[in-house]
């Protein structure tokens, strides 16, 4: 379990987060959601340490990171994996270095034994025969399987996934959100997408908290967020024609 | 870690040698050329050609503008691979994984640039055998002459000081670009901008360590 509190991150005279206070849950896939700048990717990389927020503090199960030691904090490296939005896979090694790479970083196995590992996991995400493949030779869609791969490698605590379906055609986004709950169930982790997707808060989210100009304004699951009266939710849920159609609908049934 | 330490050897070194034995060849003909149109005064040795071929190489061209050059290719190549590695969020990647990332991309590439030397050494000997050839079988000395030129007056010491601050060289070549690329922000356009600033930085700052080193070693 993540814990948030009162977490404050200012660049330069511009406060992008205002004191955001929530709970991300073991085993559910956790969904930041809100508008272009509200701050989810802000507030995402104060939680996996890019960014040292002013204020307040994030507890990864109840310790507080900015008390933690070098010792506590490599542990933690070490339990936390990343999907970030480009998949930022490193484009000189090929795919098998690239999922090796956070095994050759943190474990003391033998080669045989980590190839084992990275291909138990190309598997686990759908790719295989692509190991000798650089990052340039595959699709984005792939990439984001390979970047999944990596962060799963090391059998992390949690799992962080920055805009996991964007640039990818629904269908590869449907099957990137579906793999990460699944992940997250199997393997019992705490997960946290940010994302501005309303098919991914459909279809995972699990736990929805909705940001605003910095501030969390709503909290609640995908079953509560069509039923909530907060307007900020509503324009924000209801922005597309798609589903203002099927608000439409559902309102003429009742 | 020895693994990354040999890529950029490849990559820093290695891949360089052809481009820096191209230009030492030629460059070397042409100080040779270009000294023997020059002695027009019959009381002049022929010998003054390999002589000058000599100095200019080793205590100018090799060492600093095969730096310059460097400056352009190495420079260049660092900032640009680092700075896209922070605008695509693979150096964040390395962060979220407590690596050091500025140890992990920088470390290797300074020591790489340990051999830098090597490719000046090879730079030298090209240079001067560029002047032999182009000076010999161009018709404007004899290769006994040329060699005698390039005996005469010999101090082991400029070959010291060549090396020393060939060495500095090394360190600023592997440094400034890195800090460039590493420190940037933006997108495509800003690594273009971040290389060119590589290469212009980079070369002043060679140039005047070169007059201090110059000033200090040899004055």
């Amino acid at each position: 379990m993540i814990k948030v509190t009162e977490i404050k991150k200012s660049f330069g005279g511009d406060e992008v987060l205002k004191g955001i206070s929530t709970t991300f849950e073991k085993g559910k896939t956790n969904l930041v959601i809100g508008r272009s700048g509200s701050g989810k990717t802000v507030m995402l990389k104060c939680m996996v340490g890019l960014f040292k927020p002013n204020f307040g503090e994030i507890l990864f199960k109840d310790k507080a990171i900015s008390k933690m030691d070098s010792e506590a904090h490599r542990v933690l490296r070490e339990e936390t994996g990343m999907l970030f939005q480009g998949g930022a896979l490193f484009d000189s090694m090929n795919i098998e270095e690239n999922v090796m790479f956070p095994l050759r970083m943190f474990s003391n196995k033998e080669k045989p034994e980590m190839l084992l590992r990275v291909n138990e996991v190309l598997e686990r995400v759908d790719l295989k025969n692509i190991n000798n493949k650089f990052p340039s030779e595959i699709s984005g869609g792939m990439k984001k399987r390979v970047s999944i791969a990596r962060a799963i490698v090391n059998n992390p605590k949690y799992l962080f996934c920055d805009e996991p379906n964007s640039g990818l055609d629904p269908k590869t986004a449907t099957l990137i959100d579906q793999l990460i709950q699944e992940i997250t169930r199997e393997n019992n982790i705490t997960t946290v997408v940010v994302t501005h997707d309303m098919n991914s808060v459909m279809e995972i989210g699990e736990k929805i908290v909705f940001l605003k100009d910095g501030k969390l304004v709503w909290q609640g699951s995908n079953l509560e967020i069509f039923k909530t009266d907060n307007k900020d939710v509503t324009d924000f849920v209801y922005s597309s024609d798609l589903f203002k159609k099927i608000r439409n609908i559902q309102l003429n049934e009742h | 870690m020895k693994e990354l330490v040999l890529k950029e050897i490849d990559d820093l070194i290695i891949k360089s040698l052809g481009i820096v034995a191209f230009i030492s060849f030629f460059v070397g003909g042409v100080i040779s050329i270009q000294t023997a149109l020059n002695l027009e005064n019959p009381l002049i040795p022929k010998s003054l050609i390999g002589f000058a071929t000599r100095q200019s190489i080793i205590l100018e061209f090799a060492p600093t503008f095969m730096s310059i050059i460097m400056a352009g290719k190495v420079g260049s190549f660092i900032t640009s691979s680092i700075g896209s590695m922070r605008v695509t969020e693979q150096i964040d990647a390395l962060e979220v994984m407590g690596i050091n990332s500025l140890n992990y991309l920088v470390f290797p590439k300074l020591i790489a640039m340990f051999f830098y030397p090597f490719i000046i050494a090879i730079a030298m000997f090209l240079g001067i055998f560029g002047g032999f050839l182009a000076g010999v079988y161009g018709g404007f000395t004899t290769a006994t002459d040329f060699t005698i030129g390039l005996q005469d007056s010999f101090y082991p010491f400029h070959l010291a000081y060549a090396f020393i601050k060939t060495f500095l060289f090394a360190i600023i070549l592997a440094t400034v670009p890195s800090w460039q690329g590493y420190y940037m922000r933006g997108g495509a356009l800003e690594v273009g901008k971040a290389s060119t600033n590589s290469f212009v930085w980079t070369s002043i700052i060679i140039i005047l360590t070169n007059y201090i080193v110059t000033q200090l070693l040899l004055s």
